[in-house]
């Protein structure tokens, strides 16, 4: 694209956001002229729209065609080991869409039909087996709900404020409904003898990538699902298509996509997406090792600097989400003052084991400046640390896991940027 | 590992698992849908202590002589009983028939299939297979199959990443993360290379030649000396200089101890300063556009100019819709270094607008080997049927080239991939 498309793109969005501004005064004011909208007969309201079947599987209305996964590309060397970014701050509710879920691939999404999928079982197994598709149908299928975070989210911000949008700093995660089977299922038809404790098992891909990791035989046994339907429809291509493994509350990396082969074992295999990646420098150089759990977060997804408040003073919704690796949310808090105070948000539902959980403080906006926090708490007590208390214990150079309190600045005039406080 | 399972267990590994492992359980979801009677539930329990030697599930040998996979005699007895005798357990088996919580679906993986598929290399050196490479040879191959992207002596290209330097760096700013400087087992180094490198083309390097060019960056990374020859022989001899640089997760004790606390919700610090603002670093992406899809207001105008002038530049003759579209899918082996279609730029490799009937080794701003750029001086066009022998073996077609790209084998997508090519006009 020219530098002079995208300059004038930028315009364009300061112009909107001035407009909305500029529309703060005449927002809450009684209609002076009675509005054409109501008054004139719309063409919607005389013609007639679309038949069925024009669009046999339908796409967002083109009024929301800027709800969409974006990618940043200077972190990368190119899109096919990268990353993107769930468009967080325009959705609400709790179900992540699967066409804006965020993807992450290490060696791009591969295209792997039903007829040509095979997972194997093999090790520390009575029988290795190998399983068809329409095998892993044949077993008791479970519906949970989880979370799935990478566990870079937010790793752009470990230095200090970086990107400006939820969508990009809080973005790499998605909560959908998987429809699947426990992999103690598969592994008990397998046939696992003798202790469990010290085992493992070695999950990989059949991508290039292979993404294999080690997971504990404790946790394979426990919650890890085999999934092959996400919010009720098939995984998506970008998601692992056909099978791709859930490994709850557990960091996204271990989610094999196109999961082909389950290997148990009596030691980890150190592979290099554990330990080249997914382990945490810590300042004095030592790094941590086997940081499976993601911790709790939240983020307010509105306002936030993609969506600035455009309606002047008066009732606000805030808004965000919030999640645990632990287990459930309890309660999220919200500051106004950057930490000074805090006040208790209203979860929309109780807090899922292992999901996304919604928030909103309803309150009223008086116009002034703001400095937006939220502050996730979950079951087993633990509160969302700050950036510094963060630092303290890390220093400044992990790249994974950073759980902290995020700030947005907003404005008088409602735009919101990402900021770091003291 | 070994392509059969081992019946003793090595436990040492389990330490600090226990704490994260051990708190996911007590968390398990309290809202499970009641599953049927007969699915497991707990499978650890159930075959408990003295697993019967392995039991042949009926079904499963049925499946696998359908399929013409193997005799039933043939399929392996897994687990302990690997060198257990064949009849007894046939017999057991079916004096047993199924335990209650197995279904009896899959069917038994042949030993081939294992060796195909189960080719992880553990850090004692468990899976390696007999091989040797020296370093001189490593890097011959090197430069070949890698060095476009990770540079000559591994120290990395732009973005990509770097195998080799950063000694001393991991306790300061921005660490340096090396197969030299950070790797904590060379097992990962072969298992990841031979698995997963070269980008693009992934399971083609010999034995011979991931120990190689193990080697090789054990020497870029001053591990090893010049005259250096690595085999699964002298492979555990290696010392990784940051075996010692990792602790296992210890969150738990660092963190989680201080952070389960009752949080403040008044007065919680005197004064909040703004230190540190995003916009100042201007580096988020346009917000509105992206080259994917901006909004509709603007895409129109885009879109309109952008018509008019394909539909100038793009007359080519007919092109075999078909055959373009299982061009674009062959392309996918080339999207790691090319890109094509509009706002392609020089990558790893030169942007292929136009590239059909375009004099080899000229577009713009791309730096070429010399070979490509003698061969295009020399009057080199890259008519289809050069750019199918290119493809077909690159190397062979152009000595000295610096695609490191092994070649398409089948003439089906050397044709598919330039018919598609073709549906790209210059910019
Ligand atoms: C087309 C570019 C390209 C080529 C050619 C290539 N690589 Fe890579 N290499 C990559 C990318 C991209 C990654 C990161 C992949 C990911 O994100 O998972 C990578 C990762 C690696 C890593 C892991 C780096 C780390 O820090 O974790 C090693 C080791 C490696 N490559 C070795 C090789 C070797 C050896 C060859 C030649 C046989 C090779 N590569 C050829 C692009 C390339
Ligand atoms: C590992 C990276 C890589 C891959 C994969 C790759 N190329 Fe290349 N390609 C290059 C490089 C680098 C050059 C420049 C070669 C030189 O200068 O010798 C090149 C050159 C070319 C040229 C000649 C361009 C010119 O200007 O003369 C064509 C055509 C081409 N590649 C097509 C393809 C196609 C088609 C594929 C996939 C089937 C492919 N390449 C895969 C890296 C790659």
């Amino acid at each position: 694209m020219s530098d002079i498309l995208k300059s004038s793109r930028r315009a364009f969005l300061r112009g909107s956001v001035a407009a909305a501004a500029g529309a703060v005064t005449a927002g809450a004011a009684r209609a002076a002229t009675p509005d054409p909208l109501i008054t004139e007969v719309q063409d919607w309201a005389s013609g007639l729209g679309q038949g069925v079947d024009e669009v046999p599987y339908g796409l967002p209305i083109e009024f929301e065609s800027d709800v969409i996964r974006r990618n940043v590309e200077w972190l990368t060397a190119d899109t096919i080991s990268s990353i993107n970014f769930t468009p967080i701050h325009a959705l609400d509710g709790t179900i992540t869409p699967q066409g804006c879920a965020f993807e992450r691939h290490h060696s791009g999404a591969i295209e792997l039909k039903k007829e040509d999928y095979r997972l194997m079982i093999n090790g520390l197994v009575d029988r290795p087996l190998v399983f068809t598709y329409a095998d892993l149908e044949r077993f008791p299928r479970e519906n949970h709900v989880y979370f799935c975070e990478c566990a870079a989210n937010t790793g752009m911000e470990w230095a200090g404020a970086q990107l400006n949008g939820a969508q990009f700093t809080h973005g790499m995660i998605h909560n959908m409904e998987y429809t699947g089977v426990p992999l103690r299922s598969l592994l008990n038809e397998a046939g696992l003898s003798g202790e469990t404790a010290g085992k493992w098992v070695y999950v990989e891909g059949a991508d290039a990538s292979s993404n294999g990791r080690s997971i504990p035989l404790e946790k394979a046994l426990d919650d890890v699902l085999v999934a092959f339907k996400a919010n009720g429809e098939a995984l998506r291509k970008e998601h692992g298509y056909p099978v791709r493994l859930v490994v709850p509350g557990w960091e996204g990396n271990m989610w094999i996509k196109w999961l082909r082969r389950i290997e148990v074992l009596d030691q980890p295999v150190e592979s290099r997406e554990e330990t080249s990646k997914y382990t945490d420098t810590l300042a004095d150089g030592t790094s941590r090792k086997w940081t499976w759990v993601m911790d709790a977060k939240s983020v307010i997804t509105s306002p936030s600097p993609q969506m600035p408040i455009t309606h002047g003073p008066g009732p606000l919704v805030v808004t965000g989400m919030a999640w645990t690796g632990h287990g459930r949310i309890t309660r999220v808090d919200v500051s106004r003052d950057g930490g000074k105070s805090w006040e208790t948000a209203r979860l929309s539902q109780e807090g899922g084991n292992k999901a996304l959980v919604r928030f909103y403080l309803d309150t009223d906006w008086d116009g002034g400046e703001m400095l937006l926090q939220a502050r996730a708490m979950d079951e087993t007590g633990y509160v969302q640390p700050t950036k510094s208390q963060l630092r303290d214990v890390r220093g400044e150079n992990s790249i994974y896991h950073n759980n902290c309190i995020q700030t947005w600045h907003v404005k008088s005039n409602g735009v919101a940027e990402n900021v770091e406080v003291s | 590992m070994s392509k059969f399972p081992k019946a003793a267990l090595f436990v040492g590994a389990g330490a600090g698992i226990a704490a994260t492992a051990g708190l996911a359980i007590t968390l398990a979801d309290r809202f499970v849908t009641p599953m049927p009677a007969t699915a497991p539930t707990i499978a650890f329990q159930i075959p408990g202590g003295g697993a019967p030697a392995a039991e042949v599930i009926p079904a499963a040998t049925e499946v696998a002589e359908q399929a013409g996979l193997a005799e039933p005699a043939d399929v392996p007895q897994a687990g302990a009983a690997a060198s257990a005798p064949e009849a007894p357990v046939m017999k057991m088996a079916a004096a047993q028939g199924l335990t209650d919580s197995r279904l009896g679906l899959g069917r038994p993986a042949l030993e081939a299939e294992i060796a195909a598929w189960d080719v992880d290399i553990l850090p004692d050196g468990t899976g390696l297979p007999e091989g040797s490479g020296d370093v001189w040879t490593g890097e011959e191959v090197f430069a070949e199959q890698c060095a476009a992207c990770h540079g000559d002596f591994a120290e990395g290209v732009g973005n990509w990443p770097t195998l080799a330097g950063g000694w001393d760096t991991l306790d300061r700013k921005d660490p340096v993360k090396t197969v030299g400087s950070y790797w904590p087992y060379l097992s990962t180094v072969w298992d990841y290379v031979h698995r997963s490198m070269p980008f693009g083309a992934a399971q083609t390097l010999s034995d011979d030649e991931v120990y190689a060019i193990t080697a090789y960056i054990l020497y870029s990374n001053d591990i090893v000396d010049e005259d250096f020859t690595l085999s699964h022989e002298n492979f555990l001899e290696v010392e990784m200089p940051n075996a010692a640089g990792f602790i296992v997760d210890d969150r738990a004790e660092a963190e989680y101890a201080q952070w389960r606390a009752e949080p403040c919700m008044e007065n919680c610090k005197d004064s909040v300063e703004i230190t540190m603002r995003a916009t100042v670093l201007d580096v988020t992406p346009d917000q509105a556009g992206a080259a994917e899809d901006p909004p509709a207001v603007e895409k129109a105008t885009v879109e309109e100019t952008e018509a008019v002038e394909e539909a100038e530049a793009v007359v080519p003759a007919a092109l075999d819709a078909e055959l373009v579209a299982a061009g674009e899918r062959v392309f996918r082996k080339c999207k790691s270094c090319h890109q094509v279609g509009e706002g392609a730029k020089n990558r790893t490799g030169p942007a292929l607008n136009g590239i059909v009937g375009h004099p080899a080794g000229a577009i713009d701003g791309f730096s070429y080997s010399k070979a490509l750029k003698q061969a295009g001086e020399d009057g080199l066009i890259w008519t289809e049927e050069d750019l199918k022998a290119f493809l077909a073996k690159p190397r062979d077609y152009l000595q000295g080239t610096k695609m490191s790209f092994s070649g398409l084998r089948k003439e089906a997508d050397q044709a598919a991939v330039v018919e598609y090519l073709k549906s790209f006009a210059e910019e």
